[in-house]
């Protein structure tokens, strides 16, 4: 544990002993303000944030995501087995990256107001790609081989698809969903910004407008432990059923 | 005694698309039980035969027959086992010996008490929940082996299955599957380019030479069953190896 994490642990230590450091010399807790205060203010605002704010960015990430997983799942799979949906919609799904999605963001909040469809739609915008690129190139991964020893016995497409496929395309897919849960809190955390009535990012840049750094600051490190906490929770269902990679 | 044809190829004519034809107005018959091993340069068309038998392609002329009858789709009837082993790696020993079981309908459970006596007779128990990733590669072929076995068809296809394992591993295997195929009753066509491996094994031993192909050379093996490695230094038997080696480099150099 202590030589796996220790280095790590390590720097970060080091990090905020700096921040604090420098944040006491130059003395602008408003602007500037260092760990130790943050940490203050997070204790502090607890509640606020805990029971008005963390519940409301959570839904955002929670349905974007979910909306994603189906939407990305579903139109993989269908450019998987149809080559007709793949030259119709894989160019599109790669160019829309192109486009500045969170610069998007504001014509949402235009369209759908300030409730919290706007904000899941921009999450939905930023999760989908990783989701739906990498399962598909996971469902496509799959050696033509075995596919071909699969039709040798006598299976159908649809034995292959199940069998060998969808297999092989499930640690693309877990790939895919852990940069998807990182990026959804940057997603509704942006989507807060512009436009909300609540949720961590909402208070952090009513804070901002008060002059108050440390309250900047204590959201987002709420908003960091969701992301942490999402992360492990798709690491540990990955590693839950993708468990023959585990064995060596 | 004659025993009965399991697998004809007449006046069977292929080429990949675009490219140079393979087999001209090919013929080739095996029968019943018999052990065949098929010996050849790389790239001299080996393969293809496999792919033919199997369905994967399909003969531009000719007729390709599979006990006795010239089928539609050839799929599913055969037992094919490929030169990399092909284990599905997220599946179990057993998972993956199940896989033709599966396919052809069987539940899970079914499958399983299928499977698992079979496992032990192939020494493979105590490794029934281990995945490929786990096993030798001698134990890996064999669960590969056990797979086209479960498939139930009587005509197996081993494409240089042996390839990949260190000398002594593969020399308990040549006799493991000598074993195998005398009690399972089937007949084996086996790709070689082995030639020791050929002679240890077959009952006819096939050459393919230049493409595109119209007949085999043919070479009986004179030795009786059950056989020892020794048998393989008999002078007759060293005399046919030089010749086979011989034809072999031949269709190299040309």
């Amino acid at each position: 544990m202590i030589r796996k994490y220790g280095p790590a642990a390590l720097v970060v230590a080091f990090l905020f002993g700096v921040w604090e450091l420098a944040a006491r010399l130059k003395n602008l807790p408003f602007i500037f303000p260092p760990p130790s205060g943050v940490a203050v203010r997070l204790w502090e605002l607890r509640e606020t944030l805990l029971l008005d704010h963390l519940p409301s960015t959570l839904a955002i990430i929670l349905i974007g995501l979910a909306i994603s997983i189906v939407l990305g799942v579903a139109l993989a799979v269908w450019m998987a087995v149809s080559e007709t949906a793949e030259r119709a919609f894989y160019p599109l799904v790669i160019s829309s990256q192109m486009i500045p999605t969170i610069a998007l963001a504001p014509i949402f909040i235009m369209f759908f107001g300030y409730g919290i469809w706007s904000k899941v739609i921009v999450t939905v915008l930023i999760t989908f790609f990783p989701i739906t690129v990498n399962t598909f190139d996971g469902l496509k991964s799959s050696s033509k081989e075995l596919r071909e020893l699969i039709l040798t016995m006598g299976g159908t497409k649809k034995d292959i698809f199940l069998k060998v496929q969808v297999p092989s395309a499930k640690p693309h897919f877990y790939s895919g969903l852990k940069v998807a849960v990182t990026l959804s809190v940057i997603g509704a955390a942006i989507g807060e910004w512009l436009g909300a009535q609540a949720g961590l990012g909402y208070f952090s840049r009513r804070m901002m407008n008060q002059f108050d750094g440390a309250a900047v600051f204590a959201p987002i490190v709420l908003l960091s432990v969701v992301g942490i906490v999402l992360f492990l929770v798709v690491k540990g269902l990955e590693k839950r059923s993708l468990n023959w990679r585990n064995k060596k | 005694m004659m025993r009965k044809p399991v697998l004809e190829f007449q006046d069977v004519s292929f080429s990949y698309e675009g490219k140079k034809p393979i087999l001209n107005r090919f013929h080739l018959t095996v029968y019943d039980r018999e052990f065949i091993s098929i010996i050849g340069a790389s790239g001299s068309g080996k393969s293809t035969l496999f792919r033919l038998v199997t369905g994967l392609e399909k003969e531009e002329h000719g007729q390709i027959r599979l006990n006795g009858e010239q089928l539609e789709n050839r799929h599913g009837e055969t037992g094919y086992m490929p030169q990399r082993d092909l284990l599905m790696p997220w599946r179990t020993v057993l998972e993956n010996a199940a896989v033709p079981l599966e396919l052809a309908g069987a539940g899970k459970k079914e499958a399983a008490s299928r499977v698992l006596p079979l496992l032990k007779e192939f020494g493979l128990d105590g490794s029934e929940y281990k995945y490929p990733s786990e096993l030798s590669g001698g134990m890996r072929q064999r669960v590969s082996f056990l797979r086209s076995i479960l498939t139930g068809s009587n005509i197996l296809l081993l494409d240089e299955p042996f390839s990949a394992l260190d000398a002594i591993t593969r020399l308990s295997m040549q006799e493991w599957l000598l074993a195998q195929w005398e009690k399972r009753e089937k007949t084996i066509l086996f790709i070689t380019h082995d030639v020791d491996e050929a002679l240890f094994l077959s009952d006819r031993i096939f050459v393919f030479q230049d493409t595109p192909v119209h007949t085999l050379q043919e070479v009986k093996v004179p030795l009786s069953r059950p056989r020892t490695l020794r048998d393989l230094s008999d002078p007759a038997v060293m005399e046919l190896k030089n010749k086979l080696i011989g034809q072999l480099r031949g269709g190299v150099e040309k």
